[in-house]
């Protein structure tokens, strides 16, 4: 399996090589890539049907127990195959759709990239390895959406995409992180096997809410929906892909991965299926009112998303039967829409719903492919979408509890759903012929398709539901523990479900027509809708980013003001607490030498050099401040040469001799000092200076007096001569002993003189 | 400064300092000295040349330019590390050679040396390239 | 005498402090040269001092214990090459300072990262 994301990534990098006169067939050849990727995984579908996983392992950080581990089971194996497949026919809808734009050759390379990426996602087994795909995607996402950078829509989008998938992913590391600890492995196998620990520990709710921030960012549960949205800023394909057949999807199969380890419990029960409800809820509702077809199709996804996080939360026999089939039904249906919606909006030029009409006589086509894929969504037989459905009313009514209330909000949403449907159809292609769209079409009909392989796989599907049933039950299997036999079936006979269905598609069929013939309904409606939804998600998003940026920088003001002095002062007084304090806790300390003041030459030498040094630190004139600096340089290199370092003297000498005339070099284009700080702020350096300076004292004395560790000198003492045949020890510590930091000493000396050299003699750029 | 007095004297003193900037090389190991200090004596006649020579002047005496200094200082630390490698000793292990002569008697010659030569040239460079660059007027 | 060189260190470090808390961006490379003056003495002095017995190996005098400490002569001789290093490149920094700003006063740095 390794080998597939090898792949992945060398095509990535390949497609930079490929020469510019076959260049355009770039996505021809990726989406055949694709297409061998999915007969790979569709060669593995009678082996893991009949219940093997396929392990692979690779030791990666051995030390770190990280491995790369990939697992092929069931629900890995539909996954793939989704991405694979829909990979394919999204590089074959880019291949006409993404001809007139510039820059192509990047576009390809984050889509085949993401694919990767996804494909390693869903393919993981050790979940560190898990969550680096995952924020892959992220990134990639957000690259994808800002494909158009040179809009500040598109970048503003892709930012707040990137904020809130990002802020969920490192949710996500968080609760792995806590889960790993519990267990002390990050891996699925055990952490399957130790399903039960995990979730009596007291660090299962945590870890579970952390988990779940990661996957309702992801998947754009409400209230993160608002990102999917501003995604629909990216080029169709994308949206096509990523915001509603694939990456979306990346949050709904961690819960389906996770739900045998952390699934089944109260917590897990409610939390997740009350966000999915609402997301459902307010998905479905909210998506009648726009006038955006693409901002329509993000609605309808984000309802379908709270309709999968649902099913995955109602704990029943069925629900995650439902929730797999339904998994199909929308990655057909919706991608087939974007498709189109993408199509439409090339051959017209606008997005807007209210703008179109009578396209059915340009494009009979388009309107049967968007008919199936609309029925599909609206449930409607023979579609796959009514399978769909049927099987989550099922689903519901299993439920433990409240299952009236679930089938209410189920129809409600459904309602709209197939309102919408209605509404797309119809406004778009029935009525009177407003545009002329003949000369685009020829030009484009290649993006019908895609669209078109969708729609008929929808249809098939729903006439030969068997097909589907092989796919899915390995995946129960997994999900679930055990086996299930699955009968999908279009005709259940007259029940209870049907019954339900009927009065769905009635209801939005009363729906839709009530809004088609009310011109002012939808703009009213929209009034009453923004009083009712008066946040607007995005907005309370990018304020209050901007508040804590203000904030956060009229904070960091306070601390960083850039003035030197005070950072030093800081510096200063911090340093003097904290070494006064270790001195007062240390104080059980004798001072072991006496206080004499012979020799006298040393004790007058010490007064010279007190001298100097304040003269140099209170003179006014530049080079008397130089003068007197060198003063106590060579007084300190006297002091050197009595106590027997006469190495340290020479060079000593030598270097205060060198740094005046380099001094006075760079003096000649200086002027003189001119008086900067007043009275008080000289006494108050003052005494910071000489309470710094009291310290010092004592830590030398301390120093002069503990001695804690034994010395090596002794070593370099007895070995000089015997093992380096050198008799200045101190030169062969340097040479011998010691050479590694001699040479990386000398180097730094010729780092600050090409540094030296560089400041100088470099001209000023631009000017 | 353009004084004829310290020009002349300049061509006499050069040897001078080169010479104890070199003996302090190569007594370092067993008596005071040793590659900083014979470096940066080196670098003190440029120094006393500089007030006699414009620093234009100095550098076409001197025909190499302190960068390579640096980078053939630099070298020779590194060669000197070779030996230790080549015999699989542990790293920077000085190696030694004995060579008699009729005239010094015994010389060890070791890597040491080599590396002390390194760092005397590089302190050198190092020394002059601050000198030409803090001395250029712009 | 270990006491009046203690003193000695306070009071370089002392004068280094008050140096490096000028405006004067001259006076603060000042301020750094005495700051390592005074770290090099204090490492010398931590190590004991002895007079008159320089760490050279002589046939005549085989006991070392006799010697002055070789190690922190070593590591102050390292640090006294390297604090020149340092000390001339703060000063091309002021010189590059001074031609761009005509200015010695550290304070002018405040707005220059904006």
């Amino acid at each position: 399996m390794l080998i597939i994301l090898i792949l992945y990534l060398v095509l990535a990098f390949a497609l930079f090589l490929i020469p510019k006169n076959i260049s355009k067939q770039t996505p021809l050849l990726i989406a055949l890539v694709q297409l061998g990727i999915f007969a790979f995984f569709i060669n593995y579908l009678p082996n893991i049907a009949a219940g093997h996983v396929i392990n692979q392992s690779i030791a990666w950080i051995p030390h770190l127990e990280l491995n790369l581990e990939f697992t092929l089971d069931g629900l890995s194996l539909i996954f793939a195959l989704l991405i694979s497949f829909i990979g394919f026919l999204v590089f074959v809808y880019a291949k006409t759709y993404m001809k007139s734009y510039t820059g192509t050759a990047r576009f390809y390379f984050y889509l085949t990239l993401f694919s990767g990426s996804m494909m390693g996602l869903v393919l993981s087994s050790n979940f560190i390895q898990l969550f680096i795909f995952w924020e892959l995607t992220s990134i990639l996402s957000f690259l994808l959406i800002s494909f158009f950078n040179e809009k500040e829509q598109a970048r503003k989008a892709a930012f707040q995409s990137l904020f809130v998938t990002g802020f969920g992913g490192l949710c996500l590391f968080v609760g792995i992180i806590l889960i790993g600890s519990i267990v002390d492995s990050y891996s699925l196998s055990v952490w399957l096997e130790n399903a039960d620990v995990i979730r009596s520990d007291n660090k299962y709710f945590p870890a579970l809410v952390l988990v779940l921030l990661g996957v309702f960012t992801k998947s754009a549960q409400f209230p993160f929906h608002f990102w999917l949205l501003g995604a629909m800023q990216a080029p169709t394909p994308v949206s096509a892909y990523l915001h509603s057949a694939t990456m979306v999807k990346a949050g709904i199969f961690l819960l389906m991965r996770l739900y045998p380890v952390l699934g089944g419990t109260i917590e897990w029960t409610y939390i997740v299926s009350v966000i999915g409800a609402l997301t459902m809820l307010v998905g479905a509702y909210v998506a009648v009112t726009q006038i955006d077809i693409k901002l329509i199709l993000a609605y309808t996804t984000i309802s379908a998303l709270g309709i999968l996080t649902l099913l995955l939360g109602i704990d029943t026999k069925l629900s995650v039967k439902a929730a797999l089939v339904f998994l199909f039904v929308h990655a057909f249906y919706k991608a087939a829409l974007f498709m189109l919606a993408g199509f439409l909006t090339k051959i017209s030029g606008t997005r807007v719903l209210y703008k179109f009409g009578g396209l059915i006589k340009h494009t009979p086509w388009g309107f049967i492919i968007a008919m199936l894929a609309l029925l599909s969504m609206a449930g409607i037989p023979p579609m796959l979408g009514f399978i769909g459905k049927e099987l989550i009313y099922e689903a519901k009514f299993e439920s433990p509890w409240v299952s009236s209330l679930l089938i209410v909000l189920g129809v409600t949403a459904n309602v709209f759903m197939v309102a919408v449907s209605f509404l797309l159809l119809f406004k778009i292609f029935w009525g009177e012929s407003r545009m002329d769209v003949t000369s685009a079409l020829s030009k484009y009909k290649y993006l019908l398709i895609s669209p078109g392989i969708l729609a008929l796989l929808s249809l098939g599907l729903g006439l030969f539901p068997d097909l589907l049933a092989t796919l899915i039950e390995p995946a129960i299997s997994i999900i679930r523990g055990y086996d299930i036999q699955l009968k999908l079936k279009l005709w259940h006979g007259f029940n209870l479900i049907l019954g339900i269905s009927i009065i769905t598609v009635l209801g939005g069929t009363l729906l839709f027509i009530f809004i088609y013939n009310n011109k002012g309904a939808i703009s009213a409606w929209q009034r009453i809708n923004n009083r009712l939804f008066s946040i607007d998600f995005t907005r309370v998003f990018s304020t209050g980013l901007e508040k804590f940026i203000t904030f956060s920088s009229k904070n960091t003001h306070l601390i960083q003001h850039g003035y030197n002095r005070y950072y030093i002062i800081t510096i200063i007084i911090f340093t003097s607490l904290l070494l006064s304090f270790q001195l007062y806790m240390n104080r059980g300390w004798e001072i072991n030498s006496d206080f004499t003041l012979r020799p006298f030459y040393i004790s007058g030498l010490v007064v010279i050099i007190t001298l100097s040094a304040l003269m140099s630190v209170f003179s006014k004139n530049s080079i008397f401040t130089v003068t007197a600096m060198a003063v106590t340089g060579y007084g300190i290199s006297l002091i050197y040469l009595y106590y027997s370092a006469v190495d340290l003297a020479i060079t000593q000498i030598i270097i205060e001799t060198l740094m005046v005339v380099m001094f006075v070099l760079v003096l000649r284009r200086l002027p003189n000092f001119i008086k900067l700080s007043g009275r008080s702020t000289k006494i108050r350096d003052a005494v910071i200076a000489l309470s710094f300076g009291v310290i010092m004292t004592f830590l030398a004395l301390k120093a002069i007096n503990v001695d804690i560790h034994p010395s090596i000198s002794d070593y370099f003492v007895e070995n000089s001569a015997v093992k380096a045949y050198g008799k200045n020890v101190v030169n062969v510590i340097l040479v011998d002993f010691r050479a590694l930091d001699t040479m990386g000493e000398v180097t730094v000396l010729v780092i600050a003189a090409l540094g030296v050299f560089t400041l100088l003699n470099l001209k000023k750029s631009g000017k | 400064m353009n004084s004829i007095i310290l020009q002349i004297a300049s061509k006499y003193l050069r040897i001078i300092f080169l010479l104890f900037a070199f003996i302090a090389l190569f007594r370092g190991h067993n008596q005071p000295g040793g590659g900083f200090i014979g470096g940066l004596l080196a670098a003190l006649y440029i120094v006393y040349d500089s007030l006699a020579f414009t620093s234009d002047q100095i550098k076409q005496q001197l025909k190499v330019r302190p960068e390579s200094y640096m980078g053939v200082g630099l070298l020779c630390v590194l060669l000197s590390f070779l030996p230790s490698i080549v015999t699989g000793a542990p790293l920077m292990q000085g190696a030694w050679l004995s060579v008699d002569s009729s005239v010094f008697g015994e010389i060890k010659l070791g890597t040491p040396l080599l590396f002390d030569l390194g760092v005397f040239i590089a302190v050198m460079g190092v020394t002059l390239m601050f000198l030409f660059t803090l001395s250029t007027k712009k | 005498m270990e006491i009046l060189l203690s003193a000695l260190t306070g009071l370089l470090y002392a004068g280094g402090v008050y140096l490096i808390l000028r405006r004067s961006i001259l006076k603060f490379i000042i301020g750094i040269i005495f700051l390592s003056n005074a770290t090099n003495l204090l490492v010398f002095l931590s190590a004991g001092i002895i007079h008159g017995k320089p760490a050279f190996i002589n046939e005549h005098e085989p006991d070392p214990n006799l010697l002055a400490d070789p190690l922190p002569q070593a590591l102050v001789l390292t640090a006294i090459v390297i604090g020149f290093g340092i000390v001339i490149f703060t000063l091309a920094l002021k010189a590059k300072f001074f031609s761009a700003t005509s200015t010695d006063d550290s304070d002018e740095l405040i707005n220059t990262d904006q």
